[in-house]
This record gives structure tokens, C-alpha cells and sequence, in this order.
């Protein structure tokens, strides 16, 4: 009988040698003359013990981690194949500690199934929220969208299904459906995780995103930093339209929707929905005023629902299990689970998706295992490269929209980067300032102009000229970026500078 | 990516990929992806025939191209090596890796080494930030880089 061996095609364990120790561990099994059959599964998201490999037996997968090609003999030599003791050894997946906490519906298949096998998906409960969708009429699925509470997880978290309400009022020729998967924040993964290890849940999502607006279009943009989420996409693509889950008439409906994967080309502000429509319509990403919203003229000047991967990958299951089952988890106004990315120093980077409501202390030492130097953590930058720092005294503060906005941060994408105590916030504030300078479209000159004087300001801070006045100056202009800019890139850059003025100002050479 | 032969040859596979790519919606940006693909630069030179096939003035379409980074307009070295730079891979010490890096291969950002072996950019972010710090190699991610990773990553390229 064969046995079933995974090793991860993701391309964070990709990164960490997993291509290898799947080579080697087919060699080694066909030298000693054993039957196996490897499964390129997705990453479980417990990334300091990748590669981890998993062998099926009649208790569970067994996982040993982190492997390395030159440990494969000896695995082999202490009969992994049987579960036996390895000091790799993990035990039963679902009985480690991290992963057991974890509440995970959006993510609640990967790391399990074969990315790109479409039986496998439906195995595991795939494809029920579509055939559920397909029962009930436009309006009957965006009111179980509205009533989960789902928010948009790309960053502003406005109700998806305001949104998709708005699309679905329009009459039009065409609509759209487009998502988001430009990832573009330090420090987050989750998007990168669902399109390489689950991708058929994201299209599904936007299947049903089409059925219930009377959208018969939608693409994908796709930063161009993930060529393994293009190829497992589009493996994914292929084979559901293959199967009918995807083209005209799709399970033997009336509805049509089509699905294509297009590539951003490195521009942090093309994740703004208007610049990203610019972009697919291939000009400059340069932002649009709004009114119009993107949902009465967004692509082509058609009624088009912008979402973010994660929102859409979380419709089936709303679709599926229901609107209440999504609501009960959550705190508040913040309703279902994140999917929160661990990353920078921490021990135990990864992804944790559990409900609203965790602290963020939890999250770096429960979870996080505390820093990776063994440092003390000094500073978390939340929700990504426009999100404020937070010091230690506010690590209690509970993962909530509203908890986080009323200590003027955000929890945007859900990405907590933490740094030890070597960090030195003067510089992070200017890479803040540079940052926005880099990526800015060039629309509005706060923003513009004002990121690249924000730049001059710190380094004569950072020099010790003139602090007062000059830490008054940075003040000023930040000022003018909040009230003055078109978008949140030139707005929202005051949130790391100030928020690093204002907790550590030791760094930059003021008074505590 | 193929090398090109002659100024024929680029017409002819400019052609080539126009014809492929006109007709979808929005077709400048799939366009350029397959033109960097394909010949692994965008040439200025081939501005004015992409702008008549799609309607596009040569201003529009240099517009775009160098709106993007991913775009080039001149030839990389065999090998593209991309450091994150973003604050999660700053946490774990990528400065010191820049550093390194280019002083190991006597370059600066945007540049190509003398071997023709390497270009080195910056990138913001692979989304491999739970095992910062993070390099690309051509298409290849590689987590928790040391100095020592790095070293063997610039030997295997040259090799
Ligand atoms: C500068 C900037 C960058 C953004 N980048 C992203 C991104 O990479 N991914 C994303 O989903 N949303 C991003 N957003 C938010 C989008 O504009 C938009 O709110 C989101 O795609 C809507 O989808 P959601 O409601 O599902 O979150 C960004 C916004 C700004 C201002
Ligand atoms: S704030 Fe910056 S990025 Fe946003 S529209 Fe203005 S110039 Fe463009
Ligand atoms: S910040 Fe470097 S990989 Fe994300």
C-alpha cells in the first residue's frame, strides 16, 4: 500500500529548501524500494518549522519540521514512514499546540488539500457555498454577505455587502467583478497563502460575487512579486472551467462568469482600488476622485465590486455554513475571524486566523514565541507600511477595527511586524517618509512633495539640528498629508511617523 | 528570454506578441509583461509600434513603462537579484544584507556586475515576511538569509 507523504509547494517553505527534501525524499524511497506518493500540499502556516512534512496514518497526519534534505535518510532510517519517533518529530498535526488554537474558516483548508486538485477540494467542502448561492437570487446572497458582518479585510474594512448592494442595484450591459491580490504591505502574507494553497476558494468567492451582482467578468490583480500564486491560479482557473465551475452556464445554471489572472508591475499604490482600475485598463496607476465610486463606474466605466483576496475567499464559506455561523465569532462591530500574519522578530512567524478580539500580547508571545533574538519587543507596526507603531504599553489592546482606531492605528490587513529593542524609530519614521516618496502616483502635492521634504526633515532630526523646531515642521507637515491628500498613501503616511514621535521620542532625541 | 539577434528580429517578435495581445481588454500591461517575458527588457525602440497597434501615443506608452518598477528598459544581467527591503525584513537585519551584498558584488541598485552575471534591485515585500529576511532569485524566494546564503546564492548565479 503507498503511503502518502506531504511536503508544501508554498513559497515561503519553498523558500526554506521544500523542493529539495521533496526530491530527496523520492529518491531515498525509490532506493529502498518503498511506495509513496508525494503531495505537493499548501503551508499549514507554521513557517520556522518548514519544511514540515506530514505522513498520512489511520490516526491523522504526522508532521515532522523543520526538515532538511540532508535529514531525509535518517527520517527514512527511523521509519517515519510509520509514525515513528524522529527528534524531528511533531506529533499529530492537529494536535499542536499552535495550530489547535486557531480558528480557522477562511483558511480552514490549507495546508490540508492539494492546491490545485480540484477533487481534493471538494472533498473538503468545496464548492458548497456556489451550489448554495446558485439556490437563491442576488439579493438573497448579499443580504448573507451583509448580515455575516463581513468587512473588507484589505484595509478599510467597509461592509462587503454594502458594496456588493450598490453593484447589484446598477443596470448595466457589464458588470465586473475584480480582486484585489496586489499584497503590497510589509509584513503580509495571507493573500500570497490563500492563491498558492487554496486558490479555488478565491474563485470561488468571486464566482459567487458574480452570481449574486450579474457580473459575467472578473480578474485577478496580481502583484508581480508571486509567480507561484500566478501558476497555482491558473492551474486552478483551467480546471474548474474544465469541470464547469467556471464559463458559460456554470453547474448547469443560467449564469455565466469568466476569470482571468492579470499582473500588476510593482507599484505599491496600484492596491488603491481606483489606481488598480487605471492599471487593468493599462494606464499610469495614478488614483481617481471619488465620486464616482468604483462600484457605479469602476472598470471600463462599469459597475464593478473591488475586493480584497481575503473577503472574497471568505464568502463560500459564509454562503455555506450561513451568515450567523460567520457572525458568532468576533468582538463588537468586528464580526468572523482574521487571518493575522506573525512577521518580522518573532520566534514563531506565521499565519494565526482566529476571531476578532485577541490581544495583540497573545499574539507576539503566545503565538509568537516573543522575538527572535530573544530581545525584548520593543515596537509592532500593525497593518502594514501605513500603519501606526505601538509600544509596549498598548499591546493589550484587543484585534478590533474600532478598539485600534480609538488609539488612532489600524488593524488594516492584519500583519503585525515586531522589533526588538535595537530598533531605532527616528529611522523607521524616515523610511516612512522615503517610502511614500517611492510609491507615491504623483497626484497630489502633500504628498508628493511633502514625503521627500518629510525625508530632509528626519535626517536633520536624526543629525540633532535644530530639534524643536524641526520635529514642529514634521508635525506641520503631517498635517497637511492627513487633511490634504487624495488617497491613503499620502494620508495615512503620518500614522507611522507620528505614532514613532509621539511613543518613542527618546529616538529622536526629545524628552520622554 | 532569448537573446535578440537583430533589430529584424525584435520587429518580428514585437509583431508576434502584439498580434497575441491587442485584442484583449486593457492589453497594454498583459503586453508589456509578455514583451519583458519574452525579450526581458521593455526597449524604448519598440514604443511607437506598440503605441500604433493600440491607439497609444509613444509619451502614453513611456508613460506607463517607466510608471511601473517592474518594467526595464535596458537589458538585466543574466540573473536578477531582488532584497527586501520593507520594515518586516529591516527587523531582521536586510540593511546589513544590502550592505553586503553590494559590496560583494560592486554594485549599486538598478546595476548590473561587470560579469554580466547579476542585476541587484530592491524589492518591498515578497510576502515571506515570517522568515525575514527575504531575497528573490529570478523567480525563487529564499527565507532567513545570512550573509554566508547570500554568498552562495551570488557563487551559484556565477557559476
Ligand atoms: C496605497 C493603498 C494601497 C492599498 N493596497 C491594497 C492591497 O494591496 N490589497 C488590498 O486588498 N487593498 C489595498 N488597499 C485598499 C483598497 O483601496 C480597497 O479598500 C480594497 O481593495 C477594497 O477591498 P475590501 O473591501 O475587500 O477590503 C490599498 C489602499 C491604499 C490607499
Ligand atoms: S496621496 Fe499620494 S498616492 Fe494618493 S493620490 Fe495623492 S499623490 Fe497619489
Ligand atoms: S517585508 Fe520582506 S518579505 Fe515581506
Amino acid at each position: 500500500m503507498t503511503t502518502k507523504i506531504y511536503v508544501p509547494r508554498d513559497s515561503s517553505a519553498l523558500s526554506m529548501g521544500a523542493e529539495k527534501v521533496a526530491v530527496a525524499i523520492a529518491l531515498e524511497a525509490k532506493k529502498r524500494g518503498l511506495d509513496i506518493t508525494i503531495i505537493r500540499n499548501g503551508s499549514r502556516g507554521l513557517y520556522w518549522l518548514e519544511t514540515m512534512v506530514e505522513v498520512a496514518t489511520d490516526q491523522g497526519r504526522v508532521a515532522y519540521g523543520p526538515v532538511k534534505a540532508k535529514d531525509v535518510p535518517s527520517l527514512f532510517d527511523a521509519d517515519f514512514l510509520n509514525a515513528k519517533n524522529h527528534p524531528l518529530s511533531l506529533g499529530l498535526t492537529e494536535e499542536i499546540e499552535w495550530l489547535k488554537k486557531q480558528q480557522r474558516l477562511t483558511f480552514a483548508r490549507v495546508g490540508i488539500t492539494d492546491p490545485v486538485s480540484l477533487d481534493d477540494y471538494i472533498a473538503h467542502d468545496g464548492y458548497k457555498g456556489l451550489k448554495k448561492a446558485l439556490t437563491l437570487s442576488g439579493a438573497e446572497i448579499v443580504k448573507a454577505v451583509t448580515d455575516s458582518g463581513l468587512r473588507g479585510r484589505g484595509g478599510a474594512a467597509f461592509p462587503t455587502g454594502i458594496k456588493w448592494n450598490t453593484v447589484l442595484g446598477c443596470q448595466a450591459d457589464q458588470k465586473y467583478i475584480v480582486c484585489n491580490a496586489d499584497e503590497g504591505d510589509s509584513g503580509t502574507f495571507s493573500d500570497r497563502m490563500i492563491m498558492e494553497d487554496d486558490p479555488f476558494v478565491l474563485i470561488e468567492g468571486m464566482t459567487i460575487a458574480g452570481v449574486a451582482v450579474g457580473a459575467t467578468q472578473g480578474y485577478i490583480y496580481l502583484r508581480s512579486e508571486y509567480p507561484h500564486a500566478l501558476k497555482a491560479l491558473n492551474e486552478a482557473i483551467a480546471k474548474a472551467e474544465a469541470a464547469g465551475y467556471l464559463g458559460d452556464k456554470i453547474c448547469g445554471s443560467t449564469h455565466t462568469f469568466n476569470l482571468e489572472v492579470r499582473r500588476a508591475a510593482g507599484a505599491y499604490v496600484c492596491g488603491e482600488e481606483t489606481s488598480l482600475l487605471e492599471s487593468l485598463e493599462g494606464k499610469r496607476g495614478l488614483v481617481r476622485f471619488k465620486p464616482p465610486l468604483p462600484a457605479i463606474e469602476g472598470l471600463f466605466g462599469k459597475p464593478t465590486v473591488v475586493n480584497n483576496v481575503i473577503s472574497l475567499a471568505t464568502v463560500p464559506i459564509i454562503l455555506d455554513k450561513g451568515a450567523q455561523y460567520y457572525a458568532d465569532y468576533g468582538m463588537g462591530r468586528s464580526r468572523g475571524t482574521l487571518p493575522i500574519q506573525l512577521a518580522g522578530n518573532l520566534k514563531h512567524g506565521g499565519l494565526v486566523e482566529l476571531a476578532f478580539g485577541i490581544t495583540l500580547r497573545e499574539l507576539l508571545y503566545d503565538y509568537g514565541g516573543g522575538s527572535a533574538t530573544g530581545k525584548p519587543i520593543r515596537a509592532v507596526q500593525v497593518g502594514g507600511p501605513l500603519g501606526a507603531f505601538l509600544p509596549e504599553s498598548q499591546f493589550d489592546t484587543p484585534l478590533d477595527y474600532e478598539a485600534f482606531s480609538n488609539i488612532w492605528a489600524v488593524v488594516g490587513h492584519g500583519g503585525i511586524v515586531a522589533f526588538d529593542d535595537t530598533v531605532d524609530m527616528a529611522k523607521m519614521a524616515r523610511y516612512a517618509f522615503e517610502f511614500c516618496a517611492i510609491e507615491s502616483c504623483g497626484k497630489c502635492t502633500p504628498c508628493r512633495i511633502g514625503s521627500t521634504r518629510g525625508v530632509e526633515v528626519i535626517d536633520k532630526i536624526i543629525a540633532g539640528k535644530d530639534t524643536a523646531k524641526n520635529i514642529k515642521l514634521v508635525r506641520d507637515l503631517s498635517d497637511t498629508m492627513l487633511n490634504g491628500s487624495l488617497c491613503a498613501l499620502g494620508g495615512m503616511t503620518p500614522y507611522p511617523v507620528l505614532s514613532a514621535m509621539n511613543h518613542f521620542p527618546e529616538d529622536f532625541g526629545i524628552a520622554k | 528570454m532569448q537573446d535578440l539577434e537583430t533589430k529584424q528580429d525584435l520587429d518580428l517578435r514585437l509583431g508576434a506578441l502584439i498580434s497575441e495581445h491587442q485584442h484583449m481588454p486593457g492589453a497594454l500591461m498583459p503586453l508589456l509583461h509578455a514583451i519583458q517575458d519574452n525579450i526581458g527588457y521593455v526597449p524604448e525602440s519598440s514604443y511607437s509600434q506598440i503605441g500604433k497597434a493600440l491607439s497609444l501615443s509613444v509619451a502614453e506608452v513611456h508613460g506607463v513603462v517607466t510608471f511601473y518598477h517592474h518594467f526595464r528598459t535596458h537589458k538585466p544581467g543574466r540573473h536578477v537579484m531582488q532584497i527586501c527591503r520593507a520594515e518586516s525584513c529591516q527587523s531582521m537585519g536586510s540593511e546589513a544584507l544590502e550592505a553586503h551584498a553590494k559590496k560583494c558584488l560592486n554594485v549599486d541598485y538598478h546595476q548590473t556586475t561587470s560579469d554580466d552575471a547579476i542585476t541587484l534591485e530592491a524589492v518591498y515585500c515578497l510576502g515571506n515576511c515570517a522568515l525575514s529576511p527575504a531575497v528573490m532569485m529570478d523567480e525563487e524566494v529564499y527565507g532567513r538569509v545570512s550573509a554566508e546564503d547570500l554568498d552562495a546564492l551570488i557563487a551559484e548565479a556565477r557559476a
